[in-house]
């Protein structure tokens, strides 16, 4: 055996007019290799129309270490919500 | 309340406790990583393993309808193994050593895998009763506390419930067949009870990881609880087979509000996980011929990808 096949990120459109969405991943040794799988394996019963496959080494995730620093600063800004703004209540339609 | 002294594994408590899954890039103590490839991987080898058994009777099934429901189910176990091992991978292991471990017997698959299916009537059983107490477990494992494994599980529950109704309904047929066919699915019934009971796993008192696996929510119920639960809700199924449950003590308890059952042979499970099975070495011969047969198939696969890489390589210069 000389090497394992390389890991595939698969995602999978539901129906048309959703957004593909992550459902696993899978081994294969090369893209067309990697949509036949995923079908086989993430696909059984209808749950897609359309799969994209990406190798997994390509994705750069964020480090969870740094939650911290990229997701804090939104919390204190409220005003970004439609309800921060006080309206009467005879007001319709807004 | 559970002190601790490290920060971090007080907050990764913390998380936990406010019902939070863990994430594969998350920080976690090495000891839930590893329970968790331990526990990972030995489901995923129980799903492959599992598809031995049933795959010899594919080409015995009685009709095209029960060959292709067979062949349905087989090919889902092949699926979920492979979602598992996916998950297991986000933890930091390759597929090729959690081969390995399974292989070399130092990883376990559920023991109930190394009983025989001998009659057709073991397709039933096994659907029922062994996709049954899978199904139990597996529902728990939806709300476990490790985000890649609960996902995998609810994928998998999804697809189980057709495996545990084929079963049953192969066992309904036979029982409202002829008298040979309804002692059939007894003696299925007979053979398999026991090792459903076992497939949950030692009793609380003399499982020592229970409280830790509990506290990180890698499990949600007991061993003795889901095994309770199975029994409760079998019983009754039973009943509209017309068939009987091999345990002479086994009677309802109005005080507990659960069936009283009889004592497992502990000492025959103990065996089993040992390797000394009725199929322990068969099984494990099957999974090794497989992968070391299909090697060359692997090679040759992963050769042409990186010729054909190469050729692209050389078109673009």
């Amino acid at each position: 055996m000389k090497k394992e096949w390389p890991v595939w990120e698969v995602f999978i459109r539901s129906k048309s007019g959703l957004d593909h969405r992550h459902v696993g991943s899978i081994h294969a040794t090369d893209a067309k290799m990697a949509i036949e799988n995923a079908r086989d394996v993430y696909t059984r019963r209808q749950e897609g129309v359309s799969i994209w496959v990406v190798p997994s080494k390509e994705i750069t995730a964020s480090n969870p270490e740094e939650n911290g620093e990229l997701f804090e600063p939104a919390a204190d800004k409220i005003y970004r919500h439609p309800t921060f703004y006080i309206l009467p209540d005879e007001l319709t339609h807004m | 309340m559970y002190l601790n002294n490290d920060p971090l594994e007080a907050d990764f408590q913390a998380k936990i406790d406010k019902g939070q899954n863990i994430e594969a890039k998350d920080w976690m103590p090495e000891k839930y990583r590893k329970t968790h490839i331990r526990q990972i991987s030995q489901h995923a080898h129980s799903e492959i393993v599992g598809m031995l058994p049933e795959g010899n009777w594919i080409t015995r099934a009685p009709s095209l309808r029960r060959k292709v429901a067979l062949l349905a189910k087989v090919q889902d176990e092949a699926g979920h193994g492979l979602y598992l091992y996916s998950a297991a991978e986000t933890l930091g292991i390759t597929r090729d050593e959690l081969y390995d471990q399974l292989h070399s017997g130092k990883a376990k698959y559920s023991s109930i895998f190394n009983y025989p299916a001998v009659t057709w009537a073991d397709m039933g059983a096994v659907g029922w009763l062994v996709d049954g107490a899978a199904i139990m477990n597996q529902v728990m494992l939806t709300r476990t506390s490790y985000g890649p494994y609960a996902r995998a599980m609810v994928r998998i529950c999804k697809e189980e419930s057709f495996h545990q109704r084929q079963g049953y309904e192969i066992m309904l047929t036979l029982c409202n067949g002829t008298e040979v066919q309804k002692r059939m699915a007894q003696d299925a019934l007979n053979r398999w009870w026991w090792p459903s009971l076992m497939m949950f796993g030692p009793r609380d008192a003399e499982s020592p990881h229970t409280e830790q696996a509990l506290k990180w929510k890698i499990k949600l119920k007991t061993n003795d609880e889901l095994r309770q639960q199975f029994v409760d809700q079998t019983v009754s199924q039973a009943e509209i087979l017309g068939i009987t449950i091999p345990d002479p003590k086994l009677k309802w308890n109005e005080a507990r509000g659960h069936y009283d059952f009889g004592d497992i042979d502990w000492e025959e499970f103990t065996q089993v996980v040992a390797g000394n099975g009725p199929c322990n070495r068969e099984r494990l011969e099957a999974r090794k011929s497989a992968w070391e047969k299909g090697a060359w198939v692997r090679d040759a696969a992963l050769a042409y990808a990186e010729k054909q890489e190469q050729r692209s390589l050389k078109v673009a210069v």
